[in-house]
């Protein structure tokens, strides 16, 4: 990755966040059901936790295949802060996303010097000991039937109905895109890039790596855990199945299929894998089956990711018109 | 009466191991080849079980309906290789790992519509009168477990030393392109570590159903703790699978035994990463240097 190639990313994030906010605001007009909004708001919360996994594996080469513990972490914070602790359901998630992140922080020191499968397998043993405590301590989140999370209330008024919660996902989505396009702008992103291209060349020219891969993975546990409360607080009650391995994997196909370190990128993503199991509900019994076959082709056909193939193709369309 | 509540333990772990261990062995067959960590071999166990118990209720005697059950997953298994895995070479590791696990979803997904959502039995091999070992007891099929491992394992090593193909498979692991310079027809042989392990994890669904059932699902955690399994030995050791396998079974036994059987299936990941925290690399994993 040379430096036009950088100037050019940054450019295009720019885009996409201006793109991004006009899509949030302009889709309601365009939907006719209030099935179409809800699948948005889902979208939306999906794209959050999947923008942040990017930054992870897009921006600084590593991989998880437990983000999903991150999500469940995030989304029983706003049920339990509320019957544990007695906070309320506003307050519990900033508390549960600043448990997640310096959680992150902890773990990621020691699993982040790992490499290749072993930080796979480090990672997926995360997510499966998150999903395996919120599945086994029945006390305390209701074992596998879950628990209710209590409506959250903002100065009194009480947050309800589809039409509020596309706003405020969707404006957290937008908070999102521009903190994420902040970091990757900021020294620290031009760090990460330093060490996704090479860690030996990074590290060479003084660039701390543990520290910036721990606080990458802690930035991104952040953005999973609020995604997973935001999605509690709409739904109004959580499972330990949002922190299953199947969503772990899911995050990663979305960021792939989007395109890894492209902003835009992780909200198509998102989308299309959410979207496209809607096509088949006749076909409801082979939707796992079908799932597992979009990841296959998305892994072979579609690697380098939707968008920047797309933008890949409209600069080679400029350059053949110039030539 | 405390020694033989831990043999008690120690002999479920072990049975239970030896069963990863196999499933581990595969795994490092398939990583040996082609650098492929295949989690779709949980599945593999899950259809051996599943296609012997069909052959058998379609009237088939058991031995007919293991071997066709052993034939059909080996074929799954080089379809895996032919039309997931050979189309993206040369992809980076994460794409290759999506797309095993894709792999998984989709037979599992079809198996949920083929075989439905119960669980299935096998007759035990060898009886069904325990047998008492020091105050513990044993199920005669244990040992069909364990000896039916240890006659795969050797089979794999007879073959691996003492075979063409198997010198092939050991020239293909250690450097790709100069086996296809002397003339190994790579894709063939990378294909065939696809058969070998789809066919150990076979025999290993056919060995375990008759002791812990089969379901379409029950793929998902042998693959995850066989993969832990893996690691924990260090990748690309076959040595190394066995005994982490056994280690994470024994580890899991006790673990049911002695603290608490709702977190049965967490000692693995917890073995995993104790072991990750000290040794990077594996028990077994030599320190791996890479070139600048």
């Amino acid at each position: 990755m040379n430096v036009f190639n950088t100037l050019r990313n940054i450019v295009e994030n720019r885009a996409s966040l201006i793109l991004i906010g006009a899509m949030i605001l302009v889709l309601p007009l365009l939907m006719t059901s209030s099935f179409q909004m809800r699948l948005a708001i889902v979208v939306w919360v999906y794209a959050m936790a999947v923008i942040g996994l990017n930054l992870l594996m897009g921006f600084a080469g590593q991989v998880s295949l437990g983000h999903a513990g991150f999500f469940g972490i995030g989304a029983y914070s706003v049920a339990l802060g509320p019957s544990q602790l007695g906070l309320s359901p506003a307050l519990s998630l900033p508390a549960g996303v600043a448990f997640c992140g310096i959680l992150a922080l902890v773990l990621g020191r020691p699993i982040l010097r790992l490499k290749g499968h072993y930080l796979a397998v480090a990672t997926l043993g995360l997510g499966m000991l998150v999903f395996m405590v919120l599945s086994n301590e029945v006390e305390l989140t209701g074992g596998p039937d879950g628990m209710q999370v209590p409506r959250m209330a903002i100065l009194g008024w009480k947050v309800k109905g589809t039409d509020t919660w596309y706003w405020i996902t969707g404006i957290a989505l937008i908070i999102g895109v521009w903190l994420a396009l902040n970091l990757i702008n900021s020294p620290t992103g031009l760090a990460l890039r330093a060490i996704r291209d090479s860690e030996v060349a990074a590290s060479v020219l003084g660039v701390d790596i543990a520290k910036y891969k721990v606080i990458v993975f802690s930035i991104s546990a952040c953005f999973a855990s609020a995604a997973g409360g935001l999605l509690a607080l709409y739904n109004g009650h959580v499972t330990p199945g949002l922190s299953d391995f199947l969503i772990s994997v899911q995050m990663v196909t979305m960021v792939v299929l989007g395109g890894m370190g492209s902003i835009a990128g992780s909200l198509v993503g998102a989308a299309l894998i959410i979207i496209l199991p809607q096509f088949l509900t006749s076909l409801h019994e082979y939707e796992h089956a079908f799932l597992g076959l979009i990841m296959i082709l998305t892994m072979i056909f579609m690697r380098s990711g939707i968008v920047p193939s797309i933008g890949n193709a409209i600069k080679r369309g400029r350059h053949d018109s110039n030539s | 009466m405390p020694l033989s509540e831990f043999l008690q333990f120690l002999i479920s772990g072990l049975t239970v191991g030896f069963i990863y261990g196999a499933v581990a062995l595969g795994f490092t067959v398939i990583y040996n080849a082609s650098h492929v960590v295949n989690f779709a071999q949980g599945e593999f166990v899950m259809l051996g079980g599943m296609f012997t118990v069909f052959g058998i209720s379609l009237g088939l005697p058991y031995l007919a309906a293991a071997i066709l059950a052993i034939a059909l997953t080996a074929l799954i298994g080089v379809a895996l290789y032919e039309f997931a895995i050979r189309p993206a070479r040369g992809a980076p590791v994460f794409a290759l790992i999506i797309i095993t696990i894709g792999a998984s979803i989709l037979i599992r997904g079809l198996a949920q519509v083929g075989f439905g959502t119960s669980f299935f039995s096998l007759p035990s091999l060898a009886g069904d009168t325990p047998i008492k070992i020091g105050g513990a007891v044993a199920q005669p099929q244990s040992f069909v477990v364990v000896i039916g491992t240890l006659v795969m394992v050797g089979l794999l090593a007879l073959l691996m030393r003492r075979t063409m193909i198997g010198k092939a498979l050991i020239a293909a692991s250690t450097d790709l392109i100069a086996a296809r310079l002397v003339g190994i027809n790579v894709r063939m042989i990378v294909a065939l570590s696809f058969a070998i392990s789809a066919v150990l994890a076979a025999v290993a669904g056919i060995l375990i159903t008759p002791i812990s059932l089969v379901s379409y699902d029950i793929g998902v955690l042998l693959a995850l703790k066989a993969f832990a399994a893996v690691m924990l030995g260090g990748i690309g050791k076959p040595a190394g699978a066995l005994i982490g396998g056994i280690l994470v079974g024994v580890g899991e036994a006790m673990t049911a035994g002695y603290l608490s059987s709702d977190y049965k299936d967490a000692a693995a990941f917890v073995i995993i990463l104790v072991v990750l925290f000290f040794f990077p690399s594996g028990l077994l994993g030599s320190e791996h240097h890479e070139r600048v």
